[in-house]
């Protein structure tokens, strides 16, 4: 049964930028739902660098990625905001007038529709998807004898199982798929390990005892009728090559942002940015607007305070199509009792 | 003042003149050239990747370990290394790099 969820405002993207404006947003008596493709909230700050320091966060000498995230959380709480996480938003329909705008937008789930009046897209480099190594053809083989996440175990039993990697993902996936597998291969470029370390001794435990291979290397190419996968090819550091036999290769090379489904929305696009103009940061189709590292304009920074500026402006914007017969006020927290009231914290 | 020579994905060469203190990424970037950078010079996302011609290597300051862990995310070759991580000095005048090859 498909969920249809009104609301004021769909924000697509729950990094700083979109955390941050439903803080603008919630000033203004706007509801919001925020839609990420990630489990979690943050982005990149999350995502990338949870533990490495900004320090151009007005008013922050120093913060951390994560730090930064749990603060915002925690400013936009009174605003109880819905989240959508490991949802990526797959189709917008414009249902409106320019005039008076209003969307239907589609997750990938397909069981989430949401009717909104205005869409803020915050979705800054795009939607993290797995880092797809550049091997001739692979795309040939995704689905049948490549696999870039474990959904099944079972899909894998009896196979001879290839994984490539040597983060967290692709140790847990070796030690995991081992006991299922015909003969497992782990594949890494070189003999160092960056995942936790008692799942690197299981491994080793693993090889020493002879119940499963590990290679150093690199592979190069794919062997098969496609999409029936073979073995593969693989490149040593001495630029000798060997190849391996298996059914399936997983590779693990971590997450990377893509455009993805935004090309299909129907919006200007410049180099995979989202031309908007400075005064309500909106894009070509009026309703929809872009704040954060996904938009573009002249003089544009991509830095996050930048985004934190947009999103209060774009709010501006977004009041009048949500409230059309309502006059904005612009109001201090400092001062205005009624901003006082919708944080929690009037006297 | 001085070069960096930087071969895109099309096998094509380019010159672009290079300011000190600039990461090799950042003058790539900078040129125009196709760079992605994600993390923005974090050395968190290895979207910067190149090839320095080997001549080059002994030249530079060998990867960190943090620079080594983000290199386990892309198909390497021996002379890879994270362009965002390559501070240019004049010593590198003439550095010789290719952009590595992205997935789809």
């Amino acid at each position: 049964m498909t969920d249809n969820i009104e609301t004021d405002v769909v924000i697509i993207g729950a990094g700083p930028v979109g955390l941050f404006a439903v803080f603008e947003l919630g000033l203004l008596d706007i509801k919001c739902h925020l839609i990420d493709i990630l489990p979690k909230v943050g982005g990149q700050c999350a995502e990338l660098y949870p533990e490495k320091p900004i320090y151009d966060i007005p008013g922050f000498p120093m913060v951390t990625g994560q730090g930064l995230v749990d603060n915002l959380m925690a400013q936009i709480e009174p605003f109880h905001p819905t989240f959508h996480l490991n949802e990526m938003v797959e189709s917008i329909e414009a249902l409106g007038t320019p005039e008076a705008p209003l969307f239907r937008v589609k997750t990938s789930e397909n069981d989430t529709t949401f009717i909104c009046k205005a869409i803020l897209i915050a979705a800054g480099g795009g939607s993290f998807q797995p880092k797809k190594p550049p091997i001739d053809h692979i795309e040939a083989y995704e689905g049948t004898g490549v696999f870039y996440a474990v959904r099944h175990m079972e899909m894998f039993r009896d196979k001879r199982i290839l994984i490539v990697g040597g983060g967290d993902s692709a140790l847990d996936w070796t030690v995991n798929l081992q006991p299922l597998a015909k003969r497992l291969t782990l594949l890494h470029r070189r003999d160092a390990f960056r995942a936790a370390p008692h799942t690197v001794e299981k491994m080793r435990t693993l090889v020493a005892a002879g119940d499963m291979d590990l290679h150093l290397g690199q592979v190069t190419a794919l062997k098969g009728k496609a999409p029936v996968l073979e073995g593969v090819t693989i490149k040593k550091d001495d630029g000798s090559t060997f190849d391996v036999a298996c059914d399936v290769v997983l590779p693990f090379f971590g997450l990377t942002m893509k455009l993805g489904p935004i090309a299909d929305w129907g919006l200007n696009l410049h180099e995979n940015l989202i031309p908007v103009d400075t005064e309500k940061f909106e894009t070509n189709v009026p309703g929809i607007f872009a704040i954060g590292d996904i938009n573009t304009y002249p003089g544009k920074l991509k830095l996050i305070l930048s985004g934190f500026h947009e999103g209060a402006l774009a709010a501006q914007k977004v009041h009048r199509y949500v409230y059309p017969e309502k006059k904005l006020l612009f109001q201090y927290t400092t001062s205005s009792t009624s901003l006082q009231k919708k944080l929690g914290v009037a006297a | 003042m001085g070069v960096i020579h930087v071969t895109d994905r099309s096998g094509q060469r380019h010159t672009l003149e290079a300011l000190e203190g600039w990461r090799v990424m950042e003058i790539i970037r900078d040129w125009g050239l196709p760079i992605e950078g994600l993390c923005g010079g974090a050395c968190e996302c290895a979207t910067c990747h190149v090839f320095v011609a080997e001549e080059w290597i002994p030249k530079l300051y060998p990867p960190t370990e943090e620079e080594e862990d983000q290199l386990d995310t892309v198909v390497t070759q021996p002379n890879s290394r994270l362009s965002c991580q390559i501070l240019w000095t004049p010593d590198l005048d003439g550095l010789e790099v290719t952009l590595a090859p992205t997935g789809s």
